[in-house]
């Protein structure tokens, strides 16, 4: 498939791999933001070819692993409604609340149904007047633009049935609030390439001047990541801190105007609670005002039910980067795939799954 | 986060009054809305993310990186 | 007045199944003279025993047993009836029998048409005559509305194995050779497409055909052939695991030599599913001696049911049970046996 082979060629690879060699003389320790590069690096193994003077740490870019614990309960709750349809992406079914996990629900008679797009929830509510369809917009701003075209077309069209249940979270302040950490020990990013093909670049300009980290926005496939570890590596070997765009086949600075335009009429900026991390300000998107009979946190009154995460959970270190899924007591033991404990063995592109698939119980 | 694929257009059509397009991946297609890419047109590839386009490929760069990708092997040559 | 076979309008006045098809009085027996029967024109069945009794020389019988849920019933390539006359048939292929007799037990959903039965029972019919198998005993019952997926089909087959046949999972050996008979996945991603649900365009087909030429031609070419499989659900992963697991070996198979079609890597990139663990209906996975490897892939190769064969990997001695892919980059990866199905996913 064009554009998506050629970013895996083994020759492009080695020769990436052997520059890399070339060009490290130290010791240094880079962070991956996003989830799907987590995933993308175990799963062709590209961590063990680069030189043992490298560390990769696994960031918290995966939406899945850092919705709240309330939130999920909230949604567990509105999907158990008999006059609810509740749409979501596959990837939240087996994330475990307080009380089992979406596919439980199901089971238990809940109306909940798998889409690949929000559009097609919208067209469902459409089709089904006599029901209330939630769809659950969680995601990275990479989502956004789909789940703010969604609800403004529910609004166009007047569906009133239909309704968002949002918590989405923003990329930037995910790093920001890794380099303050005491005890940070990342010096440089592999950017989320696709939130920065819908926002641009730009933001991550103040962080790496005031941070002194050099940025660089990769892609997601094995050569791209290998490229931007070189990029990132040379900066950091001649000490400069800028933003370098490694995928700029599809990133350009400005991002998407349309998307940006479209996510700003439809969202504003909130404080989210990041699930094992806490919360941080200004680091999540709600509905605006103007989309209120549209939004499922109003349209629906749900006591809270939420307990405490299971103690053996250290998916908040994991996000954090601080620990890694093989430093875990219950990995691959009390906590697997099938008994997740929490959200980073669930999500596919969580740290503890990529590494339960990919390298087995005893990785 | 964030699984998109790049895809062609292999038809430019119309839903909900909005812009959309049938996009190939492989020999599969699927209806993707192209309201956000508004220059790219049939045989162009854009990024496909849940149904939604959110950019076009630039064929010029990913020239210009994988020749590149090419010189990092004739630097080892040398 | 007999109905010919075929016509669509039964003189009880039914055109949908109703409880009473099921309750073994007059309109039960209406449905097995008019659609059950005309179909499966065997002579056993025209008996209407309770039960089959067949002739059998000396030697020893393959016995298998499947249920078959599907939706939608029909698809293209296929329909439940042809999946569960081809899935009978190919366990019992791959264990080196001969299929000779099947059974069909059927739970019908009130409400289902009496149309599309009459479809499923005609491609029964014709999957059986293609592979010289004879249908001998058969039940219905009907479920209420909604208790049932419209038809659910229970089959169980009957076969003959030559005195020397020899297969077995657990008789694989390291330095033996793996291969796969085509392309991988091409069943679950046209059923995928076929529910309409993710709205994907493709005009794949499901990959299901019977396999019992196939296996007697590899076996006779090759008698040195340690085990077949047909893997079905949970995709060439399961069976890879199985054998691992039943032979005590390790499995190492090469990413760059799988063959998948475009519109498979096309719907797994989209959806983010892998082809390793997508289903398959009318494929063989094969573990033969590294030196007769080529030999056996040419003749694959030369059957129309195997033209896209290709030798995938090797066993390996060390982690029994293990399988491990080597990537199109050169590093090696495990592949694990999945909890649950895939779900489209976004990260």
């Amino acid at each position: 498939m064009r554009f998506i082979d050629e970013y895996r060629d083994a020759e492009h690879a080695r020769s990436l791999v052997r520059a890399i060699a070339r060009a490290t003389t130290r010791r240094w320790t880079l962070m991956e933001v996003c989830g799907g590069q987590t995933h993308t690096i175990v799963k062709y193994g590209l961590d063990r070819l680069l030189p043992p003077e490298l560390e990769l740490l696994h960031g918290p870019g995966c939406p899945v692993c850092v919705t709240p614990l309330e939130m999920v309960d909230r949604a567990h709750a509105i999907a158990a409604r008999p006059d609810v349809i509740f749409c979501s992406f596959g990837d939240m079914l087996r994330v475990p609340g307080t009380r089992g996990d979406l596919l439980r629900h199901k089971a238990q008679g809940g109306d909940i149904r798998v889409v690949y797009s929000p559009l097609d929830a919208v067209k469902l509510a459409a089709a089904t007047p006599g029901k209330r369809v939630v769809f659950f917009a969680i995601g990275f701003e990479t989502t956004a633009p789909a789940n703010a075209m969604a609800v403004w077309l529910a609004r166009r069209d007047r569906i009133a049935n239909f309704s968002l249940l949002v918590s989405h979270v923003l990329a930037p302040p995910a790093i920001t609030s890794i380099l303050q950490a005491s005890g940070n020990r990342v010096q440089a990013f592999l950017g989320p390439g696709h939130v920065c093909a819908v926002m641009g670049t730009q933001d991550y300009e103040p962080i790496a001047r005031r941070y002194r980290v050099p940025i660089v926005v990769t892609g997601f496939e094995p050569v791209d990541l290998l490229e931007g570890v070189l990029r990132a590596v040379r900066q950091l070997e001649a000490g400069t801190h800028t933003v370098e765009n490694q995928y700029a086949r599809v990133v350009r600075e400005a991002g998407n105007a349309a998307s940006r335009k479209l996510i700003d009429e439809v969202f504003e900026v909130c404080d989210r609670s990041w699930r094992g991390i806490g919360t941080l300000p200004a680091s999540g998107l709600r509905l605006r005002p103007a989309y209120r009979d549209h939004d499922a946190e109003h349209l629906f009154e749900i006591a809270a039910v939420s307990a405490g995460e299971p103690r053996a959970c250290i998916s908040g270190q994991i996000l954090r980067g601080e620990k890694k899924p093989t430093d875990c007591a219950a990995f691959g033991v009390a906590c697997t795939p099938e008994t997740p404990l929490g959200a980073t063995m669930v999500s596919s592109e969580g740290a503890c799954s990529a590494y339960y698939l990919y390298r087995g119980r005893d990785a | 986060m964030c699984l998109a694929v790049p895809g062609r257009i292999v038809e430019l059509t119309r839903e909900d009054d909005l812009r959309f397009g049938k996009v190939e991946f492989g020999g599969v297609r699927r209806s993707v809305c192209l309201e956000h890419v508004p220059d790219a047109q049939v045989g162009d590839y854009v990024l496909v993310h849940v149904g939604f386009a959110l950019a076009q490929l630039d064929e010029a760069e990913a020239l210009r990186e994988l020749a590149f990708l090419a010189s990092l092997g004739e630097l080892e040559d040398a | 007045m007999r109905d010919p076979p075929g016509c669509p309008v039964p003189a009880a006045g039914y055109d949908h199944i109703v409880l009473g098809h099921g309750s073994g009085g007059r309109l039960a027996a209406d449905l097995l003279r008019r659609v059950f029967l005309p179909a499966f024109d065997g002579a056993t069945l025209a008996r209407l025993e309770d039960q089959a009794t067949l002739p059998i020389a000396a030697g020893r019988l393959a016995f298998t047993t499947d249920a078959f849920v599907v939706r939608p019933l029909f698809f293209p390539g296929g329909d439940i009836g042809k999946l569960a006359v081809h899935g009978t048939i190919n366990d019992l292929a791959v264990g080196g029998a001969v299929p000779r007799w099947l059974s069909a037990a059927f739970i019908l959903e009130e409400g289902l048409p009496i149309a599309d039965l009459r479809r499923v029972v005609a491609s029964m019919r014709e999957a059986c005559g293609e592979a010289g198998v004879e249908l001998v005993a058969g039940d219905t019952k009907v479920v209420e509305r909604g208790k049932g997926d419209r038809v659910f089909i229970t089959t169980s087959g009957i076969g003959t194995v030559a005195a020397d046949r020899q297969l077995s999972i657990a008789g694989a050996r390291p330095g033996d050779r793996l291969i796969v008979s085509g392309t991988l996945g091409d069943h679950g991603i046209a059923i995928l497409a076929a529910r309409g649900d993710l709205a994907l365009d493709t005009v794949l087909a499901s990959d299901t055909q019977p396999l019992a030429d196939l296996c007697h031609a590899m076996l006779e070419a090759c008698p040195s052939i340690r085990c077949m499989r047909d893997p079905t659900r949970g995709g060439l992963s399961s069976a890879l695991h199985e054998l691992a697991a039943a032979s005590g070996v390790s499995v190492r198979i090469e990413e760059a030599a799988l063959p998948v079609r475009d519109e498979v890597r096309g719907a797994c990139e989209l959806l983010g599913f892998d082809p390793l663990y997508i289903a398959c209906e009318g494929r063989l996975v094969v573990a033969v001696p590294p030196g007769d490897a080529d030999r056996l892939l040419a003749v694959m190769r030369a059957h129309p049911r195997a033209a896209g064969a290709a030798i995938v990997g090797e066993l390996t001695a060390g982690h029994p049970g293990r399988v491990v892919l080597r990537t199109r980059i050169g590093g090696d990866r495990i592949v694990a046996l999945l909890a649950g199905e895939q779900l489209p996913r976004i990260c």
